[in-house]
């Protein structure tokens, strides 16, 4: 589904990435875990297509296609979800305007008509229930005025509208209190087909619980430098990330 | 970072004016320039009595001896007043029984700009003006309405057939020597709308002018006169665009209602003056005086305005709230791009006990425009218990454009309460990857936050206009994010 090469991504001409590769299969979940600052969220902007960064090496084949000719709003449309590790407000516009003008996006591009409101109704009502998020937030604008950890489940809710051929949960269980990291992780495993595929990006094993990976890629200073299943986010727990940068530097 | 915003920016607000075509057609016009000799003429030709003339000589005599005012926050060119036409109108019979008789041209401009003139669209409902450059064209449904004994007619008509009426109330609220436009257009005024609404009567459609500017060098000065009598209600609806030209045309408009006991107003005007290129050439010089005084007690006079057009625009929409628990509102969107500089706002004069106004205004700048709110709340020492709430939200596309916020408030009275609010935010870059993110492309994006946050001010205009409205916005600042 997805397959990143040597890929070499700066900012303001600082390299940032410094030749990931990654290859995620249909049916796949893989793990991202790395300190702070090694440049989860820069590979995470750089598959959405933020422009801001930009590719000065490598390759990003996505379902047969070279997603880096691809604008963020069509990459969207062919499958790709990011699951913001800092939500965006939007003031004034309304969750209910902007998942409708989203979704008939995403039916336009698959050819088929805009959706009945009450289709859309139903729809809204179904996958909130899926994440229990409260209808008074889905009632209000974009975002405004959310808790960090509404914010962080009205991005798994808006994952469950528009039903992403790759998702990417960039830190979504951060600000999660216990009860809600539990609720959100089932409705990712309830989301979860044989033909989508979840990239999660985390600090904490604890996560790892519920969303189990396929595979756990380390990632440090622009590198993916480990990846094994999903012992080694344990391991890692265990022992921190100087064994990484002891294990470069040796 | 700040260079791909800009970008972004440049993109989505370079859309075309698309009612920017002119229309072919005779014609009368009479020499350049203003003197009481082109007032005379202006009044001759309008075969006015006495009194009117009268009227214009005093106001073109006392304009004479003003100054243009400096206190804007704007940049305006020096106007040569001796080189604007000051009456020019279609050249057609003077008296026009049905539509088959208006000049097919006329009617064409008309229907192209999406007026409901012809008889076809009479289902729609809405009652219209059309003012051409300085004449009333038709007026539709006159019949329909003088079975309720509703006065819709154009000025030049009521001043021959309800004399009485525009004696006793034309410059009643904005008086002849208000300021130095509104002088200039008591003296030159060549036509406009006039409207009676009857005691206890409930207009039963809209009613709706347009103004549109047709021939070269001419200015535009029409005089709009509504009165809503005890117990009656009116929503007056307003448009306005011009044909795209290199230079400069003064637009310099009046209007005044009066609101007596129980009766209500509302009055919408969604602007499209031609605003210029994206260099600043070219575009409406729009100066407008418009005011409205709640006469009577419980009176409601509503003002809404969506500004998208002119280079210059300065106009104030005000309430004079005199009767007891009269209510005043102002409800306005203004948008500017490239280099259109509007400084818009209201006032609210509170002189009754239990008077209340309202007060939402949201800026919209892009490109290297500027634009400022000004607003006045005033509250007299008799205005017991008043009330005044001002909402003044500034959104800013880019960073060359600018937003400024004008409120004086002035409170003669204890036990009134007066709030005001101000914000001003930015369409981040953010706020669009965001968008994109979940498949909305970047033009889409600005439209659905910038609906989102003139929809309070939409959502006051009559349904039909809201959409064109909102349609509006879009188009204006097309390209400006791209
Ligand atoms: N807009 C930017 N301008 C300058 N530097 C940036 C920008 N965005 C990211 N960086 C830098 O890129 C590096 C990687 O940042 P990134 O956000 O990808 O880290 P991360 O792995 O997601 O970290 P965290 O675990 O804290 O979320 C950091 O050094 C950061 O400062
Ligand atoms: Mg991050």
């Amino acid at each position: 589904m997805l397959k990143v090469k040597d890929l070499h991504a700066s900012i303001n001409g600082k390299e940032i990435l410094k030749g990931i590769n990654l290859e995620v299969k249909a049916g796949e979940i893989h793990a991202i875990m790395g300190p702070n600052g090694s440049g989860k969220s820069t590979l995470s902007a750089v598959l959405a297509g933020k422009e801001i960064f930009e590719v000065t090496h490598g390759e990003i084949e996505f379902n047969g296609k070279n997603l880096l000719e691809l604008s963020p709003e069509e990459r969207s449309r062919e499958g790709i979800f990011l699951s913001f590790q800092y939500p965006i407000e939007i003031p004034g516009v309304s969750m209910v305007n902007f998942m409708k003008t989203a979704l008939n996006e995403h039916r336009k591009h698959k050819g088929l008509d805009p959706v009945t409101a009450s289709d859309f109704l139903k729809l809204m009502r179904e996958r909130k229930e899926l994440v229990e998020i409260d209808s008074a937030l889905t009632n209000r604008a974009v975002n405004e005025g959310f808790s960090g950890g509404e914010k962080k489940k009205n991005e798994i809710f808006q994952m469950a509208m528009l039903e992403p051929k790759l998702a990417i949960l960039d830190e979504t269980d951060s600000g999660l209190d216990i009860d809600a990291l539990r609720i959100v992780a089932n409705g990712v495993n309830k989301l979860k087909r044989s033909d989508n595929a979840t990239i999660v990006i985390t600090h904490y094993q604890r996560l790892l619980d519920y969303i189990v990976p396929d595979f756990v890629h380390i990632l440090y200073n622009g590198q993916i430098v480990k990846t094994g299943g999903k012992e080694l986010a344990l391991e890692l727990e265990e022992k921190g990330y100087d064994w990484i940068k002891n294990g470069e530097q040796n | 970072m700040t260079n791909e915003q800009d970008k972004i920016l440049g993109d989505v607000t370079s859309g075309d004016y698309k009612y920017g075509f002119v229309t072919d057609i005779e014609t009368d016009t009479i020499p350049k320039g203003l003197s009481e000799d082109v007032v005379r003429l202006i009044s001759e030709k309008k075969g006015e009595p006495e009194w009117m003339l009268e009227f214009r000589l005093k106001a073109y005599r006392y304009w004479e001896k003003m100054e243009m005012p400096q206190w804007a926050h704007l940049f305006i060119p020096e106007i040569n007043y001796q080189d604007i036409i000051f009456y020019a109108a279609p050249k057609q019979k003077v008296s026009l029984g049905s539509l088959d008789e208006v000049d097919p041209e006329l009617l064409d401009t008309f229907s192209r700009l999406g007026i409901p003139l012809e008889e076809q669209k009479i289902l729609s409902g809405v009652a219209v003006d059309a003012v051409m450059d300085s004449i009333s064209v038709k007026t539709t449904f006159r019949e329909n309405l003088a079975e309720q004994g509703i006065i819709f007619c154009s000025m030049s008509e009521a001043i021959r057939e309800h004399p009485d009426l525009v004696k006793k109330y034309l410059a009643s609220v904005v008086p002849v020597t208000d300021n130095y436009f509104a002088a200039l257009n008591s003296a030159v005024f060549s036509d406009g709308s006039f409207c009676y609404i009857p005691k206890g009567v409930r207009c039963p459609m809209e009613l709706s002018t347009y103004f549109r500017i047709n021939a070269a060098n001419t200015g535009q000065f029409e005089r709009t006169l509504l009165i809503a009598d005890a117990d009656s209600y009116v929503s007056y609806l307003e448009g306005c665009t011009a044909p795209q030209r290199d230079e400069n045309q003064l637009h310099a408009a009046v209007v005044e209602i009066v609101a007596m006991e129980n009766a209500e107003v509302k009055y919408s005007t969604v602007q499209n003056w031609y605003p210029g290129d994206k260099n600043g050439k070219g575009g409406i010089y729009n100066f407008v005086t418009k005011r409205g005084i709640c006469k009577g007690a419980n009176s409601k006079i509503s003002w809404t305005q969506v500004e998208t057009g002119s280079a210059i625009t300065w106009k104030y929409p005000s309430c004079i709230l005199m009767g007891e628990n009269s209510y005043g509102e102002f409800y306005s969107v203004a948008v500017t791009n490239n280099h259109q500089q509007a400084d818009t706002g209201t006032k609210m004069i509170h002189i009754g006990k239990n008077t209340r106004s309202r007060i939402v205004s949201k800026g919209i700048s892009a490109g290297v425009s500027n634009n400022s709110y000004r607003g006045l709340v005033k509250v007299l020492k008799g205005a017991e218990n008043s009330r005044n709430f001002s909402q003044c939200d500034s959104l800013l596309l880019g960073d060359k454009c600018g937003a400024h916020t004008f409120p004086y408030i002035e409170v003669d009275n204890p036990s009134s309460i007066v709030e005001h609010e101000a914000t001003t935010s930015k369409i981040g870059e953010d706020q669009i990857f965001y968008c994109n993110q979940r498949g909305i492309s970047t033009e889409d994006a600005v439209a659905l936050i910038i609906n989102g946050y003139a929809k309070e001010v939409l959502n006051k205009l009559p349904m039909e206009f809201a959409v064109e409205a909102q349609k509006l916005l879009q188009i204006s600042l097309e390209g400006s994010v791209g």
